[in-house]
């Protein structure tokens, strides 16, 4: 039996396109819907989808739904909820797969329960397998990898981004196309708008240093803080050096939970450390493709946020620790701080006989 | 908000993060080898879902605010983490003797924390804020809280929360994890209104035995009274769950300098 599938995606923050981990997403939908010889629908949600619209339109999906207007600009669970739902029933599909943006993760579960259906996230592949679909995710933090299916339809996936292909419009190489939308109308009741989106904030450090596109992770381990062989402690030395390691190599902040954690204790901190940089079990997980270890044990809590970082080397003083033990490619036994002082000039050198910028990658966190 | 708010606590137990998991095959489906043996804590975005709970509460105008902490897990479970975390806040604890599995359907856990909430005598619901972990560090789904919030028709939905600020008018300002290390800033008008939190701000409480003593009068009873409620599948069957594979060659290297391996490390960076 032929399967209906709802591509549901959300404007990006610029207003004009998708967020980047929409195209993985729209990729897997076309490609399951070759293996279910199913009927593909895209639905869209945002202030104004036109724009966004016009670079799928080259997809080939039976229909374009959307839901539109100043009231779906923003993130809110209400106003997203009913928009999503809307297009949901109006797509009558057994398949909806969407990106895990915050935005969406924020709402979909909500909407599983409003169709009578249900949700799982975090979903790393697809498989159909004899008519009968398949989803990869983790549990317990990225320590166990199970392989689902489920009897309710319809069957909300939230895929994660970097574990498929993108999409890409080889019809039109890669331009824009007319795109037919049927607007779906939704009015929100008022007690959908007791919340107000009032903006986006960055913090409060002096640097962004969390960059979702960077090719690579630097972690810092609490170190950074803690003595070193003069008996002293050092963050004042500390904070610039990883500072100037991520301007040379624009590369991501993450930290390990001891070290954010000092912030609470009132121990010498990091200044620009803070829980939105914590990698791990209670942390993030993001997607680089290489990661940077400084000053850090690898203990397992912490190691699980590197489960989607492809290439991993370490610095550490202990020849025995975590990193040691299959959990890191190369391991340095050596001292951090010696180690990035001579890296960034080595880096800041090179950068002045380069003209070429420090390589992107393509994954999101 | 002159009467103080009615804050209920979804959290419930995870194996302690240093231990190894192992994942076992039962006729039930998959669970973890000796589970009952794990050491447990309190799920740790629940933990701080807790702290900020008592926190609210002790702010709030009139001092008339509640807080309970409602958490389905096996009793034994719920028990030996009690022991610790009764001694950090005040609350009353709602337990339900159940499955904590990590591969439990979240729309039955779901549904089971929803009934049980609304099964809370005395709540108002003009002054209740649901309050979880916005994922849990066993089914790790983010998805559990929202469909409490749709079970208990509460359309103000916060997921990824870092700080709650209540306003002079009683409106929330709340702060909402999203990509690349930012906040989304609203405004909610107040409650009820379900709030999902992050790690938010404040460190963790220290044990005060005092407390202790007085959530223990109420924690036992509860306990010995929890229900014992079957979780049903929802539907959902695994086919497989197995720890990752992948396990590197790493390769230790002790006898280079600080200019040798900065060089190697910058070769590495650039290809």
């Amino acid at each position: 039996m032929s399967k209906n599938i709802l591509f549901l995606a959300h404007v990006s923050e610029a207003g004009n396109t998708l967020p980047k981990a929409s195209y993985d997403v729209l990729g897997a939908a076309l490609e399951l819907r070759n293996h279910l010889d199913g009927h593909l629908t895209i639905g869209l949600i945002g202030a104004d989808v036109s724009a966004a619209a016009e670079t799928v339109a080259g997809a080939g999906a039976d229909r374009i739904l959307a839901v539109a207007g100043p009231d779906f600009a923003s993130g809110r669970y209400a106003s997203d909820a009913a928009a999503a739902e809307a297009i949901c029933r109006s797509a009558g599909a057994d398949l909806i797969l969407a990106p895990a943006t915050s935005r969406f993760m924020r709402v979909l579960a909500g909407v599983a329960h409003r169709l009578n259906g249900c949700a799982d996230t975090h979903v790393t592949s697809l498989e159909a397998v004899n008519g009968e679909l398949r989803a990869t995710r983790w549990h317990y933090r990225q320590r166990i990898e199970g392989v689902i299916r489920r009897d309710a339809r319809p069957w909300i996936l939230l895929l994660e981004s970097g574990c498929e292909a993108a999409w890409v419009n080889t019809k039109t190489n890669g331009s824009a196309g007319a795109a037919k939308i049927e607007v779906i109308p939704v009015t929100l009741p008022k007690a959908a708008t007791r919340t107000v989106v009032t903006g986006i904030r960055s913090p409060k450090s002096d640097v962004q240093t969390i960059r979702p596109d960077a090719n690579l992770l630097f972690v810092a381990g609490a170190g950074w803080t803690k003595k070193q062989a003069d008996g002293k402690t050092h963050v004042d030395q500390a904070e610039p050096l990883i500072l100037d390691f991520l301007r040379v190599t624009g590369a991501s902040l993450g930290g390990s939970k001891s070290l954010v954690d000092q912030s609470g204790e009132s121990q010498a901190v990091l200044g620009f450390m803070t829980h939105l940089n914590q990698v791990g079990q209670t942390g993030s997980t993001p997607r680089h493709p290489k990661g940077l270890s400084t000053c850090c044990h690898g203990e397992e809590p912490h190691v699980v946020g590197w489960r989607f970082i492809n290439e991993r080397r370490a610095v550490n003083l202990d020849p025995n620790c975590g990193w040691a033990r299959g959990k890191a490619d190369v391991l340095y036994v050596a001292d951090a701080f010696e180690v990035v002082a001579k890296l960034n000039a080595l880096l800041a050198q090179r950068s002045r006989t380069s003209p070429e910028p420090a390589a992107q990658g393509a994954l999101v966190n | 908000m002159t009467n103080g708010y009615h804050i209920v606590v979804c959290g419930s137990v995870v194996p302690d993060p240093l231990q190894t998991l192992e994942p076992i095959q039962t006729p039930t489906g998959p669970a973890l080898k000796n589970e009952m043996m794990l050491p447990a804590v309190l799920d740790p975005w629940a933990a701080h879902a807790l702290y900020e709970a008592a926190n609210l509460a002790s702010k709030a105008a009139g001092s008339n605010s509640k807080v309970w902490l409602v958490s389905v897990g096996p009793k034994a479970k719920l028990q030996q983490v009690m022991m610790t975390i009764a001694q950090r806040v005040s609350f009353e604890l709602v337990p339900v003797d159940s499955s904590a599995s990590g591969f439990a359907d979240a729309h039955s856990t779901a549904a089971l924390l929803a009934g049980t909430i609304q099964a809370i005598p005395g709540l108002d619901r003009a002054r209740l804020l649901v309050f979880g972990g916005w994922e849990s560090a066993s089914r790790g789904a983010g998805a559990t809280m929202q469909l409490v919030g749709e079970r208990l028709e509460i359309l103000d939905q916060f997921q990824g929360v870092d700080q709650l600020s209540v306003q002079a008018d009683g409106s929330f300002e709340v702060l909402e994890r999203i990509e690349g290390g930012r906040h989304q800033v609203s405004v909610c008008s107040g409650p009820p209104a379900l709030f999902g939190w992050a790690t938010g701000n404040l460190p963790e409480p220290r044990n005060n035995p005092q407390v202790g003593m007085a959530n223990m009068r109420t924690v036992m009873p509860a306990l010995q009274r929890a229900k014992s409620v079957p979780l049903a599948d929802g539907g959902l069957h695994f086919l497989s769950a197995s720890p990752p594979k992948q396990q590197r060659q790493t390769r230790v290297v002790k006898d280079m300098s600080a200019e040798q391996i900065a060089q190697e490390i910058a070769e590495w960076i650039g290809k």
